[in-house]
């Protein structure tokens, strides 16, 4: 188990340009290990982006801190996967595990975990439902014992109870391993449920990082989304 | 030694594992008309060879391992896709190469030559088609993982930048092999033709490896042992045979 009191991540001043166009100013924030951290903002406020400077994927600005020994699984918001091809999703996830020296054991127990049957995994991956191959994907970034997971929740894909699904089975890791979690979702009532700490992010304005409870006031979804909106969580309470 | 000794098929079914695995990867890159031109660069270094009185093969592989290079430094500086990147340099490549070899060179060089390689070239090309065979079924899995996302390839610790390179490194090899036998146009055509009938008929990558190796070793002998019987060139007469076998793949279904 990761000790809490140190950081998983530490990101200071982190700015992205594409161009002429800044898409992240300035943004700094930590997350402690074993914590989880939501992502939440309108669409183009640069959440995925985010997460591409945080895996090296695109040039940035400032610092991206994470300890030596950091093992990231990475869950894509969507991915142009060429029809036809011919590559299973058994094809998919051995090649992870062979890459991260994972057993052949490892490779079914994700499928397991992240509730694929075999019959599902055989199929060429062009074949797989969105919900499928994001399940496929979760359990790409499970192999190999990530120490933080990045998931950039798809807005259509994963059902909703599938998707409930999926974060217990996520939470049951991070009780058992210390399991960083860091996720983009516009299910704001999940994020309320789920997160320990809220990143908004909105175009033009300076980031604002806090506990659910302070960051998904009415006023502050206002001040972000540009429009009102409430949420109601699960026990009934709207916000 | 004749065209029809076990020897003499040694290079050219060598070459043709080869190539039936490195096209797998081609046609999923979506590099199959890159590829192809790819091909055409070996044609100028040919031509200078023959100017200098150098081997004309060993031009051709020095001027498919500077183009491939080049290719791959344009591409990684400027973000142009790949294949407009081998689209320009290569077309170009064919001018300079056609003006550089003219006459009976120039069509041994683009289809291949009936005169059999020494035995040094024979000893380098069957230990580049085992460089190349080891190469694609080693970095199978990196390549799978770029295939499907480069951002999850990074994640999964794979130098996608290098893996690039040393993939079109393959490729320029695998041309190399087939630059005596085939040419540098229908050494092209042998790389993707099986690959993407096996693409067409595959649901795995192990079937795709398989099917592609096996269009392309058949092709190549039934070729090589057909052609002195029908009296036509066996280049030709390969690639003809593997785009038959492709033609027959679009009667199949896939289950």
């Amino acid at each position: 188990m990761p000790d809490p009191s140190a950081p998983a991540l530490v990101v200071d001043g982190l700015t992205v340009r594409f161009g002429k166009r800044t898409v992240l100013e300035d943004v700094s924030f930590t997350v402690p290990a074993g914590g989880t951290l939501a992502v939440i903002g309108p669409n183009g406020a640069g959440k995925t982006v985010l997460f591409k400077a945080l895996i090296d994927a695109v040039p940035y600005e400032g610092q991206i801190r994470w300890p030596p020994g950091t093992r990231i699984g990475y869950v894509p918001q969507k991915l142009d996967i060429e029809r036809d091809l011919p590559i299973t999703g058994w094809d998919v996830l051995r090649a992870k595990a062979t890459l991260t020296g994972s057993a052949p054991s490892d490779v079914t127990s994700v499928t397991g975990l992240v509730n694929l049957s075999p019959e599902v995994v055989a199929q060429p991956v062009s074949t797989l439902s969105g919900g499928q191959f994001q399940r496929l994907l979760l359990g790409f970034a499970l192999l190999g014992h990530p120490s933080v997971l990045l998931f950039d929740e798809p807005t259509a894909g994963v059902d909703e109870p599938g998707e409930e699904g999926l974060y217990d089975m996520i939470a049951r890791l991070q009780d058992a391993t210390g399991l960083t979690l860091l996720f983009i979702s516009h299910e704001l009532a999940l994020v309320y449920h789920r997160a320990d700490r809220v990143l908004c992010l909105s175009r033009g304005r300076r980031p604002y990082l806090g506990s659910p409870i302070e960051a998904l006031t009415p006023e502050r979804l206002q001040v972000m989304y540009g429009t009102p909106l409430r949420f109601h969580d699960h026990d009934g309470h709207v916000a | 030694m004749t065209a029809m000794s076990p020897d003499a098929l040694v290079l050219p079914l060598c070459m043709a594992v080869a190539a039936g695995l490195v096209g797998c990867f081609a046609v999923m890159r979506r590099m199959t008309l890159g590829a192809d031109a790819l091909s055409h660069v070996a044609l100028p270094g040919i031509g200078l060879a023959l100017v200098l009185g150098a081997n004309p093969v060993l031009g051709g592989v020095t001027a498919l391992v500077l183009g491939t290079l080049l290719v791959w430094a344009l591409e990684h500086r400027t973000q142009v896709p790949t294949e407009a990147v081998i689209g320009v340099v290569f077309s170009a490549a064919l001018a300079v190469g056609s003006m550089l070899t003219t006459g009976t060179e120039l069509i041994e060089a683009l289809f291949g030559a009936r005169r059999l390689p020494g035995p040094w070239e024979t000893g380098l090309g069957v230990a580049a088609a085992v460089l190349v065979v080891a190469f694609v079924l080693r970095a199978r899995h990196r390549l799978v993982i770029a295939l499907v996302s480069r951002d999850l390839a990074r994640t999964a610790g794979v130098d996608v930048a290098r893996l690039d390179l040393l993939y079109l490194l393959a490729f320029a090899l695998t041309v190399a092999l087939g630059l005596r036998y085939l040419g540098v146009l229908l050494m092209g055509s042998l790389i993707i033709i099986p690959a993407s009938t096996a693409r067409h008929v595959a649901r795995s990558l192990n079937t795709m490896f398989a099917v592609a190796v096996g269009i392309s070793v058949a092709s190549t002998l039934l070729g090589t042992v057909g052609a002195p019987l029908l009296r036509v060139p066996a280049g030709p007469l390969i690639i003809a045979i593997a785009a038959g076998c492709f033609l027959m793949s679009l009667l199949w279904r896939r289950t």
